[in-house]
């Protein structure tokens, strides 16, 4: 059993034998984190580098345990303390990265298409820890294996996803994974955070979130993302915090066994309530800890045997 | 990779038979089930396993703990051949330390799968001693690995293929000699 792909660059690119291949191995290597000595020598002399464009403390923190774990040797370059200030392009930076000869190159980049760009250009393999608006690959894989987990399955499931889907690349990540899976997907948000003709992709929209929560076994809350946010997109974070924030008083319709997500970071008391965050329903905090397990699979199973001749993409 | 039998080495009766007197050499060399645990090595070393403890409740009228170990995490070809296993879960409820382990396998052959199957014990705990079991044991070693108990040894060339079946994933107990269909 292998991945038929060098790289990952998004879920787009994947068929629901691919997900559920990263998500069962997945399963197995979550046992390595519980035990007291934390460590498999699976990858040992394998190189793994991490080239973050953008802030991140759960991503990163998450794929270089997931290397280590697996024995990889991890080096992490910052692009604010790195040769980027000064000048240097993206291709040159992966050109000079890939000199080292490491065996991945894991990249967040703020412009939609960078890893893409590494990846056709770079003989390591590339995976995307987020670019821009476009996907999040890695974060869709962990929201689906702790749906799986806590439900048993992912077909049939009713999930929605509440917030500014726009700005959100783990929403683009997670329909396409859900989906694929045979879940059906709702977006909630206000019209000026919802792409127009999204139901493109197979989604139903809604503008009302009251009227979504009683039928959702799993609701994927979203940041607000006022680091994009340019222009006005809604009046106030106050009115929207009322209307789209989710709160216990809004979870009293709630199914008993919805379980409410979030990929962090939260901007607690905006879109989430901490009543809500730290509540029954609440898995936020197992997301996180089977992020480290989703990605040992990913780095598994691209770098675990296979033969260039084989790959597609 | 077809798989062309060429015959019964051993028949339902006999695999029964070796599994008993594993059984019984085990107890007497650890002179009853104290502090014994047995630890299958995926897939069908986890049914002999089974089996195993089974015999040892029948005799001894103890429960010993029973773990499943999968070495895919361990193999020393990751990355140089292309056709693994699904990886499966290691699933070793107790402590090993300080424990009299007998790691129980279908077939021995090169020894490299029991190296892994050490290495993955030895990250969980300090074992007391590591002992191996095996149904057959076939010959043409690669590193310096021997078993304490055997069902029964085969001498066999490096082409012949040796297949366990198992009532538990084939319907049947056997042992049977085949070759690789060219």
């Amino acid at each position: 059993m292998r991945l038929r792909h060098k790289n990952l660059l998004g879920i787009k690119d994947l068929t629901a034998e691919d997900i559920n291949l990263i998500l069962d191995t997945a399963e197995s290597l979550k046992e390595v984190s519980t035990r007291d000595i934390k460590k498999v020598p699976t990858l040992r002399g394998r190189t793994v580098v991490t080239l973050f464009y953008e802030a991140s403390t759960r991503t990163r923190t998450s794929f270089e345990l997931a290397a280590k774990r697996l024995s990889a040797d991890i080096i992490s370059i910052a692009t604010s303390i790195s040769s980027v200030t000064k000048g240097e392009t993206l291709k040159d930076t992966g050109k000079n990265i890939e000199a080292m000869n490491p065996d991945i190159i894991i990249i967040r980049h703020p412009h939609s298409g960078a890893p893409e760009i590494l990846a056709r250009s770079l003989r390591p393999a590339i995976v995307n820890a987020g670019d821009g608006a476009h996907e999040h690959p890695s974060q869709a894989l962990l929201d689906l294996f702790t749906i799986r987990e806590k439900k048993k399955r992912i077909a049939g499931l009713k999930v929605a996803i509440v917030g500014d889907i726009t700005h959100s690349r783990v929403a683009r990540s997670d329909i396409y994974a859900l989906s694929k899976l045979g879940a059906s997907v709702t977006l909630v948000g206000p019209a000026t955070l919802i792409p127009v003709e999204i139901e493109k992709m197979g989604v139903k929209v809604s503008y009302r979130l009251e009227d979504v929560i009683p039928e959702s076994d799993v609701i994927i809350m979203l940041r607000i993302q006022l680091e994009r946010i340019t222009q006005n997109l809604f009046p106030s974070i106050r009115e929207y915090s009322r209307i789209f924030g989710l709160n216990s008083e809004k979870l009293k319709n709630a199914k008993k066994d919805l379980i409410v997500m979030h990929p962090g970071p939260i901007n607690r008391g905006i879109e989430l309530d901490p009543e809500v965050a730290d509540g029954p329903h609440s898995v936020i905090l197992e997301q996180v800890t089977n992020g480290i397990a989703v990605r040992m699979a990913v780095l598994y199973l691209l770098l675990g045997g296979k033969e260039e001749s084989e790959l597609t993409n | 990779m077809a798989f062309i039998e060429k015959r019964e080495l051993l028949n339902s009766q006999s695999v029964e038979r070796a599994i008993t007197r594993i059984t019984h050499e085990i107890l007497e060399k650890n002179k009853g089930a104290l502090n014994l645990a047995l630890i299958g090595i995926r897939t069908r070393g986890v049914f002999l396993t089974k089996r195993i403890a089974q015999k040892i409740e029948d005799i001894e009228k103890v429960k010993v703990p029973v773990g499943i170990v999968d070495i895919t995490l361990y193999r020393d070809d990751i990355g140089r051949t292309e056709a693994h296993p699904m990886l499966q879960k290691t699933e070793i409820p107790f402590s090993v330390t300080d424990k009299t382990i007998v790691l129980v396998d279908d077939v021995l052959f090169t020894g490299r799968t029991i190296r892994a199957a050490l290495d993955a014990i030895m990250d969980l705990g300090r074992p007391r001693f590591v002992r191996l079991a095996v149904l057959i044991d076939r010959g043409n070693r690669e590193l310096p690995i021997q078993a304490n108990f055997v069902g029964r040894e085969l001498p066999t060339t490096r082409e012949e293929l040796i297949q366990v079946q198992l009532m538990e994933a084939d319907g049947i107990d056997r042992v049977v000699l085949g070759e690789e269909k060219k």
